[in-house]
């Protein structure tokens, strides 16, 4: 699709002839969006325009704006369900555009699994503001009392005469009254929603199938150069010489570009390097491979992974900084009897998504306008500005859809080098990462040591529990030499483990970074699960005891556990305590219906089959997950059944938590069975998907079952919360299975395939 | 000048032999429904047919390319729909939808060379496409959906 009237307004400029105007940028997949260049939503020129959120033509068609990033969790569609429902509208005639990062929709950062915990209610609100305003215009018209009205299907209706008018032929009128205030609004019970909590086929499917969906990869532009861009191998290194006499010699290559490097701390800054810009892709990538570079390393160029293994492992081992403290573990250690030991570890990952990271951005008399496969469009203004020294309110970033997301595309570094090459260039640059770029210069997930120690009675509960994690932390990417974790990585599986144990202490060991660390789907959530249940199970079978029984006696009695009384820096995944406990009772449900659906117990674990079971809350939601595993005499694994149950409270779109739980497990196949990344003299050792494979079809679970518990607690995190609890217990399906337990990721590494 | 059809067009092309089909279909026509995923042949993002088998456009010269009959997802239900593209229409197979053309590209290869395949057929012949965002379960169904002739 064209968005027709694009360069209007100077989005091309002077160096493309006016020819070439009617061809714009090419992007999402609706078509005929309105001019880009000037906050041209259709929703902003709609006659009703009440909230930033929506508009109403007279010809009936509502403008849903969503201002949240679609990755693949399918917001274009839930977040718009929740607005339509509360606006009565027909569902077919509600046309869905994506907002260019504006701070007036609210945060755009779309992550930390909170698109509709975050939004839920101001798209309430939102649609019952112009279905209020709608019911007053009709009962003005028609002299009748505004409670004898109300909205019904894209209409309003006259109750008790039955009289009906359009919303389209009510937009004009309800335009000239008032926005209601909040107080007025009047809003639909659960009993009468039409559309949430339903099923609604996901908007952008048949964009997606046909391959009209416009990615940020998808950008084109008149006039547009492509650049591929050498980075420094180690980070923070430098160029000491370039010589780009032979990449210049490559037909296409128009030019080259230095990229400045970064000051620390690096943030989301560009990392530098020298780009070559080209007709062509393919012609950008020849020239690129024929430059020569000498670069200088720096400290990172010692980074070496089996080393720093050994020092996560070593400092694991020693006390650490203290983040949770019940009674003295140290006192029931001290009286010997059953002391259980184990270390886990969990290597760097990478994001991978399917698209690499890719931007657009053209520079023009002190302005810049993106569009870019962005997870956070607001942060790319602001980096995109101070990279140029501009105002960010001269920076315009409008959103694709991303192929992929998963936390990597947050960080906007290569939204800045698209800028920071087109101001170089005068022309509008996509900066194309390869997949090497995209797994070389990733933030990647932190490589990860835990420490675990318990005391156990002899009932074989454990009197006293202490644990013990060891990562570069995310903090470190903000703050140069960070060596500790933050409060939110500690609060993710790790200062929040939800038993009910007389002794227990949770620390953190120092870790330096010398790689760019970022969040990555289900962050800190993914190693800290794979200790904590990994050895809850371990602890259940020292004990003699069912995993699932001895489960459920950890997590105790039904209960609200306050951490902050405990003395404990949480924030919860931002939500209050009075919306949001830490419920025991409902992490207890959910471990009960995926037992139940796996029919946990009914067959006897050995000779290569077995179930694993692991429960974890994450961004708010309860998730339980059984994994039954196969395990030939070669260690080949077969996963032919996955058991999730899901509490996320109140559920917009249940058939797109399904997909993203299906799509949890597949994801958790990849982090448990195949994905490590390592660093030599400073830099990545993987390149692409034969060194970091991840799951393919015939790896993937067969069959992933999701069960969903819709209820009327606030609604919770769904893209992220399938993921921790997978790997964990498939490594405890393989312990019953074969008697092999793996404490150590990748399984690839340890015999299975 | 290599001649070759895409999507039934006739084209030339006198660039680069060695620029491989993707970039010729994604810059130069604008066809950007085959997508870059890996530009090494491993992850199927780029599928398209040539003469109706699938290859990976990534790691076609143009110059292997001369003379032949290449449909690009574009191409594929421009008339009606693919009783494949309407599969994933029903099971709502696409999560971020970045894999799938290639997916679907490989899906409608393989019922034209074996329009009843086994569950062990759909696995060897999707092995090569990835799908990051873990479709996998969803792709089976459909593609046994279209093969039975039920998504129409
Ligand atoms: S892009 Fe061609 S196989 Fe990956
Ligand atoms: S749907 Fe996202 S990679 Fe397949």
């Amino acid at each position: 699709m064209m968005i027709e009237n694009v360069s209007r307004r100077g989005f091309l400029g002077s160096l493309v002839s006016a020819g070439a105007l009617v061809l714009g940028v090419k992007i999402l997949p609706q078509p005929a969006l309105a001019d880009a260049s000037a906050n041209g939503l259709r929703a902003d020129a709609a006659v009703l325009h009440p909230s930033v959120y929506l508009g109403l033509d007279t010809d009936g068609t509502v403008y849903i704006v969503c201002h949240r990033s679609e990755m693949g969790a399918g917001i274009r569609t839930t977040l718009p369900m929740i607005l339509a429902d509360e606006l009565e509208a027909d569902w077919k005639r509600v046309r869905v555009e994506q907002a260019p990062g504006d701070e007036k929709y609210g945060s755009q950062s779309t992550d930390g699994s909170h698109s509709v915990r975050d939004f839920f209610d101001p798209m309430r609100q939102a649609g019952a503001t112009a279905r209020l305003m709608l019911i007053r215009a009709a009962a003005a018209k028609w002299g009748v009392a505004e409670g004898e009205c109300m909205g019904r299907l894209h209409e309003v209706v006259h109750t008790p005469s039955g009289r009906v008018a359009s919303y389209g032929e009510l937009a004009a009128a309800a335009a000239r009254l008032a926005v209601p205030k909040k107080e007025e609004l009047k809003f639909k019970s659960p009993d009468q929603w039409r559309y949430i909590g339903k099923e609604v086929p996901g908007y952008d499917i048949p964009a997606m199938v046909t391959g009209k969906a416009q990615f940020g990869m998808d950008v084109r532009t008149e006039g547009m150069l492509y650049a591929s861009v050498e980075r420094p191998p180690v980070l923070g290194g430098r160029w000491k010489s370039v010589d780009d006499a032979a990449a210049l010699a490559v037909p296409g290559v128009r030019r080259t570009a230095i990229i400045p490097p970064f000051k620390p701390p690096h943030a989301f800054q560009a990392l530098g390097g020298v780009a070559v810009l080209a007709d062509n892709t393919w012609a950008a990538l020849q020239g690129r491979q024929k430059l020569k570079i000498s670069w200088e390393d720096g400290p990172n160029g010692v980074y070496e992974s089996q080393r720093y293994k050994g020092e996560l492992q070593a400092t694991a081992r020693r006390p650490g900084k203290v983040v949770r403290n019940v009674g003295d573990v140290e006192k029931q250690f001290a009286l010997g009897g059953r002391i259980i030991e184990a270390e886990y570890y969990v290597p760097h990952l990478a994001h991978a998504a399917m698209e690499p990271v890719v931007a657009m951005a053209h520079y023009q008399d002190g302005k810049v306008t993106a569009w870019a496969s962005t997870q956070d469009p607001q942060a790319s203004q602001e980096t995109v500005a101070a990279a140029l020294g501009i105002d960010k309110r001269n920076v315009t970033c409008h959103v694709t859809l991303l192929g992929g997301g998963f936390g990597r595309k947050s960080k906007p570094d290569y939204v800045a080098e698209a800028a920071i090459l087109s101001k170089q260039a005068g022309r509008p640059v996509k900066v194309v990462w390869t997949r090497e770029d995209d797994i070389r210069f990733d933030y990647l997930h932190a490589v990860a040591a835990m420490y675990m120690k318990a005391r156990l009675d002899e009932s074989g509960k454990p009197t006293a529990w202490l644990q013990r994690s060891v990562f570069p932390p995310i903090v470190s990417t903000f703050e140069q030499n960070a060596e500790y974790g933050g409060a939110d990585e500690m609060g993710m599986g790790w200062t929040d483990v939800p038993f009910d144990l007389p002794n227990h202490r949770a620390e953190n060991g120092a870790a330096p970074a010398h790689v760019r660390i970022g969040w990555m789907r289900s962050v800190s959530n993914i190693y800290h699960a794979f200790a904590v249940s990994s050895f809850a199970d371990e602890l259940a079978h020292q004990a003699g005891r069912d995993p699932l029984d001895y489960l459920l006696e950890l997590i105790g009695g039904s209960r609200k556990i306050d951490l902050k009384a405990q003395g404990v820096d949480y924030s919860n995944y931002g939500g209050t305590p009075a919306e949001y406990p830490l419920d025991t009772a409902r992490l207890k449900h959910v471990i009960q219906l995926a037992a139940t659906s796996a029919g946990w117990g009914k067959r006897k674990p050995g000779n290569g089959w077995g179930m694993g079971i692991a429960a974890h809350r994450s961004f708010l939601t309860y998730v339980a997950t059984v994994v039954e595993v196969e395990v030939d005499g070669n260690g080949k694994l077969r996963i032919p059944n996955v058991y999730y149950a899901v509490d996320a409270g109140l559920t917009v779109n249940p058939e797109r938590v399904r997909s993203q739980f299906e799509g949890a497990a597949v994801f958790g196949t990849s982090v448990a069975l195949l994905g490590e990344i390592t660093a030599a003299n400073g830099r990545i050792v993987q390149s692409n998907f034969h060194d970091y494979p991840v799951a393919r079809i015939h790896q993937a679970p067969v069959r992933t079952s999701v069960q969903v518990v819709n209820n009327s607690e606030p609604p919770a995190g769904i893209g992220e919360p399938g993921v921790p609890p997978f790997p964990p217990a498939l490594c405890n399906a393989i312990f019953a299975a074969t008697g092999k337990r793996v404490r150590e990721l990748p399984l690839s590494k340890h015999g299975f395939a | 000048m290599i001649q070759l059809k895409i999507n039934g067009e006739e084209k030339s092309f006198s660039g680069d032999p060695e620029m491989p089909l993707l970039w010729y279909l994604r810059d130069e026509l604008g066809l950007t429904g085959a997508k870059f995923g890996c530009g090494t042949g491993l992850c199927g993002a780029c599928t398209v047919h040539q003469n109706g088998a699938a290859i990976r456009a990534c790691i076609t010269p143009m110059k292997r390319a001369a003379g032949k009959e290449i449909t690009t997802i574009e191409g594929l239900g421009a008339q009606k729909l693919h009783p494949v593209q309407v599969a994933w229409i029903k099971h709502e197979v696409p999560q971020c939808g970045y894999c799938q053309p290639g997916q679907i590209m490989q899906a409608a290869a393989l019922l034209r060379t074996n329009p009843k395949p086994t569950e062990e057929d759909i696995d060897q012949a999707m092995s090569g496409n990835i799908c990051r965002c873990g479709t996998y379960q969803r792709i089976k169904a459909a593609i046994a959906d279209a093969a039975r002739g039920r998504a129409r």
